[in-house]
């Protein structure tokens, strides 16, 4: 049966099977290749839809990006229209999309109306700001979130349980703009720890590799770089953990409760297994599994939060990026920048389901 | 690209202060800009930001501003002159005027008439070949001050000698020839990168003959520049400028606070008593060129009555607007253009505070039980902080007056468009902002018969002072210039198409350390001659 | 739930009678368990306070929460120097009374999430139903379309959906239901699916029954326990979501005292007067977190396996 109940707590979405077989080691490959190609059939009109959707969306949009830019000055109509006409909205509905379909596979977005760039390489330049500081707060979740889940479900029902959980709960009820806020007020402003804003400090100069601030720092070889970086980076990624590490902690904790109450366990138990096999081989890895596709569904979550996170931090990154054109009304910033979002989350949703089939046959054949 | 040896050397986390404080011997000095410059080829854009990051600090003009005042002095044009009828403006040009040596161009020549033919003509003709080097190039300063319209042709006369010739003559040509737009680029630069199919790097790497030569820049984060040794005025007394991109006003002061940078445009209103209290830093201030108003549509009635404008403004507690919402940051307005330009009649009485009076002159107008909406912007300006918060003000004024008041507003771009319309329902909040700190510029463009429909968004056509104004613009003598703008104050005063409601004071807090900063009253920011002490 | 097995014999009476004993007992079987959870208690507790400040917010609020006090501009909360006993909380930047723009703040926040949840819930359900007894076509349809919908963070695709519509509460409300949508769709035909091959649904379609009684009358009521639990949580989230869209300045416009809103426009004086910041915040975070302890009460108590574990 399907008790959503439980699961559906982290993001909703994933119509997920709340009990799992142990894990089944021999995979046929064959299987699998049906799996993938199922999946990836759903996706490409998931992806037309998308396209669709951001297509509509700019054209939507009340006010445009030439009246905006003339501010009080105003513009002349006729050079608006010429204007407006040099970006293609004069054409038919229809030849526009198709054309903005044809330029897709040629990875060609559009151009930024604002600096006149092509939307992909901002996209390209400011995505890596963004990519690091989630991964940094995936991993500030995972590292806190699992080890306390565990910890709770082991305990369950002491001191330690409730105290663990309550924290995950105000976590989970957080509204993390103003949690943001608060943090900058404590650590930057009265206690002085960490800067309030930027992704390293100014002192420090060296060229963009990765894009990655943490590793770049270290590849410039300059001393106190890295350091450097951590510390800008720690507020926001722990503001923008702060709801996945509550979710996976929860999350956990009910896997691992339920895998505890399975026979094997049990038998395990019964055998007089020390406990820390019995929790450590064959409960967590078995309660992994849907911990991680609520890790996975986080990513929708956390693209989220970034928008949120990086206003308060004034954070590089694609999310304020968006925020910006949105309210510019950089027509093909938020047509291409909602595209390349939404084909991050359907590729990482992609990737768990892959990984969800691997470790779990019963699923493909489904 | 590598940064001196000298901040290599410090220890993680140390602020930018205790650099200075170690003596090596770079200076640098950090701002923290209010947001990201769109582009680095100013004449394409139209915001001061990107004016701030660009025209600034990269470029010069054929004639500049006199720092902290709206003086037209020589730039890259030693000399001028300007013809009998005002048509031709020639002007000399400076020699030995060096471009920036960047590590993606070394320049072979200096400075001359090509740069500055190149710079205009791209701009003036349809068909250059960098009219439209970027996708959607659009000239909009160029174009907004009609320029295409005003200037016939640019002649090279010889290597150091241009002669503009217009079709009309222009009062204010001089001043919008100092404006960002008329920043002169190299034309050997621009013919390398059109020779290498690199155009648009000329928006992205950009060379010019200013006091600072571009670094890098790593969007929305950093913009790092140096000092240019070169520099036809002499080497500016720091070594290192940077722009710390930080859009949050409460932010940056922490920044400030921090010793992170040195100098910090646009501080939060609230933020300001706590400023002034604080030793280590100063606050310089100026009055801002600009005029915030309230514009009632003079061709609804029953605004159409100037009695009733005029008994509305009575109803206006300008001193509570004043503490609400610029919260010390602005000055009660009486004219639509402000203090500091020249001409402002400053023998025009305000119209009081004065519920009762408002009261009785609106029941001798035969008005009674009116209702009114008011628009508020969606957007903080520098002569509104705070539109929504105005309105409400007004609202709760208006009310012990017995005029109720609706508050609507609109995204921005509709609101600008919609509050055009002639037939506009409702009392528009709205503001202007100089260019060329000359007054037709305000009245003109603001109150002008040309704007109804459009930029005048009380609607307004007086015959006596579209008369004054546009005498003005023709005659060259700045005595009868001044002359004929204060009439025209006297007659808006009396017709009351707006009520005028505030000016904002600029404030700048900086470092105490930082040293010779001026103030621009066009609302600029400008980094020569400043330095950090020791 | 309520099957009977000896329905069939029983006169109309007992029968009804019976079927009523079983709702009650049923209902008694749910708070035991809801009250064994003391958080949700304590959760329900601070609700229904929340909810009778906001019925009752003239009565309670000491100040007319627009009324603007011109000689009182951010005054502190009345335990700081300079506060006054006036103003419980303190003033904001115009000189209202900050307590009564909270209490006035619950009835929006209230609101949100009851309008936001009935959208969501009552569309999600029929298209959820719609889709999953259908099948074929009009399910895949529908489903991809949710896809579409969850292919967007949610509060990036409520913001634009907000520029569209233009910033207000209203146009936030609907932009946050159709984001919340897919989640009740899925779980309502996710549970359909489950239960259209089972022996009640089979017989109730032999003897006869329609598709829309099959649908809603059958099927339906043999599904809430999970959507139930949704709905609270959603409620949760509309709050939240509502919330960041003021900050952005996207959601309710000043003046209107929603939580959220009053945080954006307080947020230039975080450093000169925290209380404009702080207790907004707090606010939004007691309700949510009240909601969210109801939430996994109602989770504990109608979810039949964790109660066996």
């Amino acid at each position: 049966m399907i008790n959503a109940g439980a699961f559906v707590y982290s993001t909703g979405g994933h119509p997920a099977v709340s009990r799992q077989d142990p894990l089944v080691r021999h995979i046929r490959t064959h299987d699998m290749f049906r799996f993938l190609f199922s999946r990836l059939g759903l996706l490409i009109p998931t992806f037309f839809g998308v396209t669709l959707v951001a297509f509509s969306f700019i054209r939507l949009l009340p006010g445009d990006p030439l009246d905006l830019l003339a501010g009080e000055r105003g513009i002349d109509p006729e050079r608006k229209a010429q204007l407006m006409a040099q970006m293609g909205f004069d054409r038919p509905l229809w030849e526009q999309y198709l054309d903005y379909l044809l330029n897709i596979f040629q990875g060609d977005l559009g151009t930024s109306f604002a600096s006149k760039k092509p939307v992909l390489d901002e996209f390209l330049t400011l995505f890596p700001a963004t990519a690091e500081l989630a991964l940094c707060a995936i991993i500030i979740a995972v590292c806190l979130g699992i080890p306390a889940g565990i910890f709770a479900a082991v305990k369950r029902g002491s001191v330690a349980d409730q105290a663990i959980m309550g924290t995950a709960l105000v976590g989970y009820s957080m509204p993390i703009f103003w949690w943001g806020l608060l943090l900058i007020i404590l650590f930057s402003g009265i206690l002085q720890w960490t800067p309030v804003s930027g992704r390293i400090s100014l002192m420090f100069f060296f060229p963009q590799v990765t894009g990655f601030m943490l590793i770049d720092s270290l590849l410039s070889g300059e001393k106190g770089a890295f350091l450097s970086a951590v510390r800008h980076l720690i507020l926001p990624s722990v503001v923008l953990a702060t709801i996945p590490l509550a979710v996976i902690a929860r999350q956990t904790r009910s896997a691992m409760l339920e895998v505890l109450g399975e026979d094997y366990v049990r038998t395990a138990r019964a055998k007089g297994l020390p406990p820390f096999r019995v929790i450590g081989f064959h409960a967590l890895r078995n309660a992994l599994i849907p911990v991680i596709t609520t890790i996975g569904l986080q990513v929708g979550v956390l693209l989220a939060g970034a928008i949120l996170t990086e206003t308060i931090f004034s954070w590089p990154g694609i999310g304020k990026w968006l925020v910006d054109s949105i309210s510019r009304r950089d027509y093909f910033v938020v047509q291409g920048g909602l595209l390349l979002i939404a084909g991050i989350i359907m590729l990482v949703n992609l990737i768990v389901d892959l990984l969800y089939g691997l470790i779990n046959p019963r699923i493909r054949h489904n | 690209m590598k940064m001196t040896k000298a901040l290599k050397a410090t220890l993680l986390g140390v602020s930018l202060a205790t650099i200075a404080a170690t003596g090596v011997s770079a200076k640098t000095l950090v701002y923290c800009s209010e947001g990201s410059p769109e582009g680095f080829d100013t004449a394409l854009y139209t915001a001061g930001t990107t004016f701030d990051a660009s025209s600034k600090p990269l470029y010069n003009r054929l004639v500049e501003f006199k720092r902290g005042t709206t003086e037209v002095l020589p730039g890259l044009a030693e000399s001028w002159e300007v013809s009998e009828d005002g048509l031709e403006y020639t002007f000399n040009l400076r020699k030995g005027v060096k471009f920036h040596t960047t590590s993606f161009f070394t320049p072979s020549r200096d400075f001359n008439a090509d740069d500055v033919v190149f710079s205009f003509e791209r701009q003036l003709k349809k068909d250059h070949a960098w009219n439209q080097y970027t996708a959607g190039a659009a000239w909009e300063y160029f174009d907004g001050m009609s320029m295409p319209d005003l200037i016939k042709e640019i002649v090279k006369v010889d290597d150091y000698q241009v002669k503009f010739v217009l079709n009309r003559p222009e009062a204010p040509m001089l001043a919008n020839l100092a404006m960002d737009f008329a920043s002169v680029l190299s034309a050997e630069y621009a013919d390398k990168l059109e020779a290498d199919g690199k155009m648009e790097m000329l928006n992205q790497e950009p060379v010019g003959t200013g006091p600072f030569s571009f670094v890098g820049y790593q969007k929305d984060a950093v913009i790092r520049y140096n000092a240019f040794a070169d520099y036809w005025g002499g080497k500016q007394p720091i070594d290192n400028l940077i722009f710390a991109i930080t859009p949050d006003a409460a932010v940056r002061l922490q920044k400030l606070k921090a010793g992170e940078c040195h100098v910090m445009p646009y501080p939060a209103p609230a933020d300001i008593a706590d400023i002034q209290a604080d030793d280590s830093l100063t606050m310089m201030e100026q009055q801002g060129l600009n005029v915030g108003y309230l514009a009632y549509n003079t061709k609804v009635a029953p605004f159409d009555n100037k009695n009733v404008r005029k008994a509305l403004n009575h109803a206006i507690n300008k001193q509570a607007i004043l503490d609400a919402v610029f919260q010390g940051s602005g000055q009660a307005a009486k004219n639509p253009i402000p203090p500091t330009m020249w001409s402002y009649n400053d023998a025009i009485e305000d119209d009081a505070y004065d519920p009762e009076l408002a009261k009785k002159m609106l029941a001798d107008a035969g008005v009674s039980d009116l209702s009114m909406k008011i628009w508020a912007m969606p957007v903080q300006r520098p002569y509104n902080p705070n539109a929504r918060r105005m309105a409400e003000v007004m609202q709760a004024d208006f009310a012990k007056v017995g005029v109720d008041v609706e508050i609507v507003s609109y995204e921005w771009g509709e609101y600008l468009s919609r509050s055009k319309a002639e037939d506009r329902d409702g009392a528009v909040l709205l503001g202007w902002t100089g260019d060329n700190g000359d007054p037709d510029n305000f009245l003109a463009v603001l109150l002008g018969c040309d704007g109804v429909g459009g930029s005048n968004r009380a609607q307004w056509c007086n015959d006596e002072f579209q008369a004054l104004i546009e005498k003005a613009k023709t005659v060259s003598d700045k005595a009868e210039r001044t002359k004929l703008y204060e009439e025209a104050q006297v007659v808006f005063k009396e017709e009351a198409p707006w009520g005028t409601i505030a000016h904002s004071v600029v404030f700048m807090p900086m470092s105490s350390k930082v040293t010779g900063y001026v103030m621009d009253p066009l609302g600029g920011h400008w980094f020569d001659g400043v330095d950090i002490a020791e | 739930m309520t099957k009977n097995a000896s329905a069939a014999a029983a006169t109309q009476d007992t029968l009804e009678q019976e079927s009523r004993n079983a709702t009650k007992a049923m209902l008694l079987e749910f708070w035991y368990y809801f009250s064994q959870n003391k958080g949700a208690v304590l959760g329900l507790a601070v609700f229904v306070l929340l909810v009778l400040v906001a019925l009752f917010a003239p009565l309670v609020a000491p100040h007319d929460p627009d009324v603007q006090y011109r000689d009182s501009f951010l005054v502190p909360p009345v335990w700081l120097e300079g506060g006054k006993a006036a103003f419980l909380l303190g003033t904001d930047a115009v000189g209202r009374d900050i307590l009564s723009r909270l209490i006035f703040g619950a009835r929006f926040s209230l609101f949100i999430g009851i309008v936001v949840v009935t959208i969501a819930l009552v569309g999600g359900i029929v298209i959820g139903l719609v889709a999953g007894y259908m099948r074929g076509f009009v399910d895949t349809f529908i489903m991809r379309v949710m896809d579409i919908i969850l292919a967007f963070p949610s509060l990036l695709l409520a913001l634009v959906l907000v520029a569209i519509l233009g910033p207000g509460l209203m146009n936030a409300m609907i932009a946050i239901a159709i984001v919340l949508q897919p989640h009740f769709v899925r779980l309502t035909r996710a549970a359909v699916l489950s239960e259209r091959s089972r022996d009640y649904v089979v017989a109730a379609k032999v003897a006869g029954a329609g598709h829309f009684r099959l649908m809603f009358k059958t099927i339906l009521p043999n599904c809430l326990a999970p959507l139930i639990v949704q709905a609270t949580l959603s409620f949760s989230n509309a709050i939240l979501d509502a919330a960041a869209l003021g900050f952005l300045g996207m959601g309710a416009q000043p003046p209107t005292p929603e939580w959220g809103t009053m945080l954006a426009e307080a947020r230039e004086f975080i450093l000169r007067a925290w209380w404009v910041v702080t207790f907004p915040g707090l606010a939004i975070l007691i309700t949510v977190l009240a909601i969210n302890l109801v939430g996994d009460g109602l989770r504990d108590a109608l979810d039949p396996k964790l109660k066996r574990s």
